[in-house]
């Protein structure tokens, strides 16, 4: 009797078969988004075709914009949120977010200046990038250790930090006259260009990270943390430790940030870089690194720092008002978070 | 230690009592699992199959009673010390990184380094030797993939799980456990992802099934664990005993001295030197 019940099916013989998940979708619109979909699998694709197309309108439209002097002016102004997106875009892998990096960047920048006012900048620079480390691995306690979502942690801190940075002044800015601290801005030129050493350490940095997401153990489990917290636990992987890692390694990136500042505009102001926390987001979400978490990178988020510059460089030679231009990276943001959503719903189960 | 006498029991428990304030999890449960055996454990809910599972991989700490593992007495303190003994823990909730591909979810955790400096300074991931060696390893269990380079999402659920109980057959030395990992699938994807667990077993290692699927549980078990009421009822071979028997003793309709015991312990080892 006991057999009879037995449901047997095969004989033992059968394999596990490769075959893609679910049915193929039919029509038109399904195999537009099926090509989109593999067209964006390259994280970097869409970044890179959407920055390419800004560059052509911005050259055909205006007469200004496309020559050398005026590109290398554009990547100099993309190094300070560049830099501070590359911090970001760790954290957002890690399905975080991060709202008080500017305020931590400029924090780091006005003890910087006011040691170095007293005649240390040495000295500034280390406590500088030790306020910096400090502040982020702050979010990552509050983040990993009493389990606040990340958008209240950071939200709470950035406007800790912006008033703090004010009483610490005195609402004062520092002027900085150490050559050390604005080296940065300075570069070898040819003729109109010049290529800053910031914009040398900006690329430095990218591939920096890159290696370290790519190439390492500790890379592959901020992506699986990303991806399914759950399972990355259950596979044995520290997920506190590597989230606390990437805030606190996050806040490294900050004080090169304020390095960066320093080199383009050479005063430590407490009220300076306001909406840098939101620039960041934009280029790591327009650079093609998911809000949800798993999924981008660091090269989207370069191409995407690029891409929020040269839209304000833009609008700028054409004469647009600034309010347009934050329209039009406002749509960008919208654009960009939509595609993600759409494209990477069903892979999110 | 070289002069212990070979058990041919993988892991063994006694007496094993888990309390919730004022539920009994674990009422003085005995266990035993055989080297190379799949051992299927039923039981109604709420019988306590799984606060049996967590205390054999560590993951809660029993109020009383002893584990051995191998013959030797073992205390596991958290879900690593189960898994350095060679006990895997498949997990009902498919603990599967869909955004890594199949070779980084096998080594997910223990990842592999490229030898020298490239290794060791600048922390470099042999990524090479790992899509060679998990390629290796699903071929061994007959799992057919395109490539060891393809993402999980692009994989079916029964091909998910399939990856999921080849990252334990992988890294468990001696037991794989597995909860329900049946249990989403579809009928043709549960008999591959059985077929599976038999080639598992087929290489040596020992297989702990937790089941509601009486057909399941009679296509590949070699014996059967029937949890009531908190302990072991009674351990039966799926030779002699009917579903219905089993189904019957897991109710409490049947006694459980009525059906014909498969215990192969009649005593706990003797206090040994442990591990
Ligand atoms: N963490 C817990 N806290 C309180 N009660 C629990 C806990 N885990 C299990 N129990 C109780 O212990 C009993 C056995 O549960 P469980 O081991 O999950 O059974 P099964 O897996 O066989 O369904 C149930 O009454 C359950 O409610
Ligand atoms: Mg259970």
């Amino acid at each position: 009797m006991q057999t009879s019940d037995r449901v047997r099916t095969d004989t033992g013989q059968a394999k596990i078969d490769a075959e893609p998940a679910g049915s193929p979708p039919a029509g038109l619109f399904a195999g537009l988004r099926r090509a989109a979909t593999g067209l964006f699998a390259y994280p970097v694709t869409g970044p890179l075709v959407a920055l390419i197309l800004i560059l052509i309108v911005f050259s055909v439209t205006t007469s200004t914009f496309l020559n050398a002097g005026n590109l290398s002016l554009i990547f100099q102004q993309s190094v300070v949120v560049g830099t501070l997106a590359l911090g970001q875009t760790l954290i957002i892998l890690v399905s975080g977010i991060d709202l008080a990096n500017g305020a931590i960047m400029v924090l780091g920048m006005v003890v910087a200046g006011s040691i170095a006012a007293n005649g240390d900048p040495m000295l500034g620079m280390l406590v500088g990038l030790a306020v910096c480390i400090v502040a982020a691995s702050i979010n990552g306690l509050i983040i990993t250790r009493f389990r606040l979502p990340p958008f209240i942690a950071t939200l709470g801190l950035f406007t800790i930090l912006t008033a703090a940075a004010r009483l610490y002044t005195q609402s004062r800015s520092y002027p900085i006259n150490s050559d050390f601290m604005t080296i940065l801005g300075e570069g070898p030129s040819f003729g109109l260009v010049t290529i800053t050493y910031g914009s040398m350490l900006w690329i430095a940095l990218t591939l920096v990270l890159a290696y370290a997401l790519n190439q390492t153990a500790w890379g592959v489990r901020v992506y699986a943390i990303g991806n399914s917290p759950a399972a990355a636990r259950l596979n044995g992987v520290n997920v506190n430790g590597v989230i606390f890692s990437v805030y606190a390694l996050a806040g490294v990136f900050y004080a090169f940030a304020g390095w960066q500042a320093l080199g383009r505009t050479p005063i430590a102001d407490p009220s300076g870089y306001q909406i840098a926390n939101l620039d960041s987001i934009t280029a790591v979400v327009i650079g093609g690194t998911s809000l949800f978490g798993g999924r981008g990178g660091v090269a989207g988020t370069f191409i995407g720092a690029l891409i929020v510059v040269v839209l304000k460089n833009g609008l700028t030679q054409a004469g647009i008002d600034s309010l347009y231009q934050q329209i039009a990276t406002g749509f960008l943001v919208i654009l960009a978070v939509g595609a993600d959503q759409y494209l990477g719903r069903g892979q999110r189960a | 230690m070289n002069t212990q006498p070979t058990t041919p029991l993988a892991m063994q428990a006694t007496g094993l009592t888990k309390r919730y304030g004022h539920v009994v999890a674990l009422d003085g449960a005995d266990f035993e699992l055989a080297k190379g055996e799949i051992l299927a454990v039923v039981g109604d809910n709420g019988a306590g199959k799984s606060s049996l599972i967590k205390v054999l991989t560590g993951a809660t700490i029993p109020d009383s009673g002893t584990v051995f593992v191998d013959g030797a007495e073992v205390h596991f303190k958290n879900p690593l010390s189960a898994r350095l003994a060679g006990i895997e823990t498949v997990y009902q909730e498919l603990a599967v990184a869909t955004q890594l591909n199949i070779a980084q979810n096998l080594f997910l955790g223990r990842e592999l380094r490229k030898p020298g400096l490239r290794g060791q300074i600048f922390r470099q991931l042999d990524k090479s030797r790992m899509r060679q060696q998990a390629a290796d390893h699903m071929k061994n269990l007959g799992i057919r993939i395109q490539s060891i380079n393809q993402k999980v999402e692009t994989l079916s659920g029964g091909q998910r799980q399939a990856v999921a109980v080849a990252r334990a057959a992988a890294w468990g030395k001696r037991v794989v456990i597995l909860d329900e990992p049946t249990a989403a699938l579809g009928v043709r994807e549960t008999n591959q992802v059985l077929n599976l667990i038999t080639r598992v077993r087929d290489q040596g290692l020992s297989v702990v099934l937790i089941s509601h699927s009486m057909p399941d549980v009679f296509q590949i078990a070699d014996r059967i664990h029937i949890h009531r009421l908190g302990r072991r009822a009674v351990v039966v071979s799926p030779k002699t005993t009917s579903m219905s028997d089993v189904v019957a003793v897991m109710t409490g309709a049947l006694p459980a001295d009525a059906v014909q015991s498969s215990l192969i312990a009649t005593q706990p080892p003797l206090p040994s030197a442990s591990h």
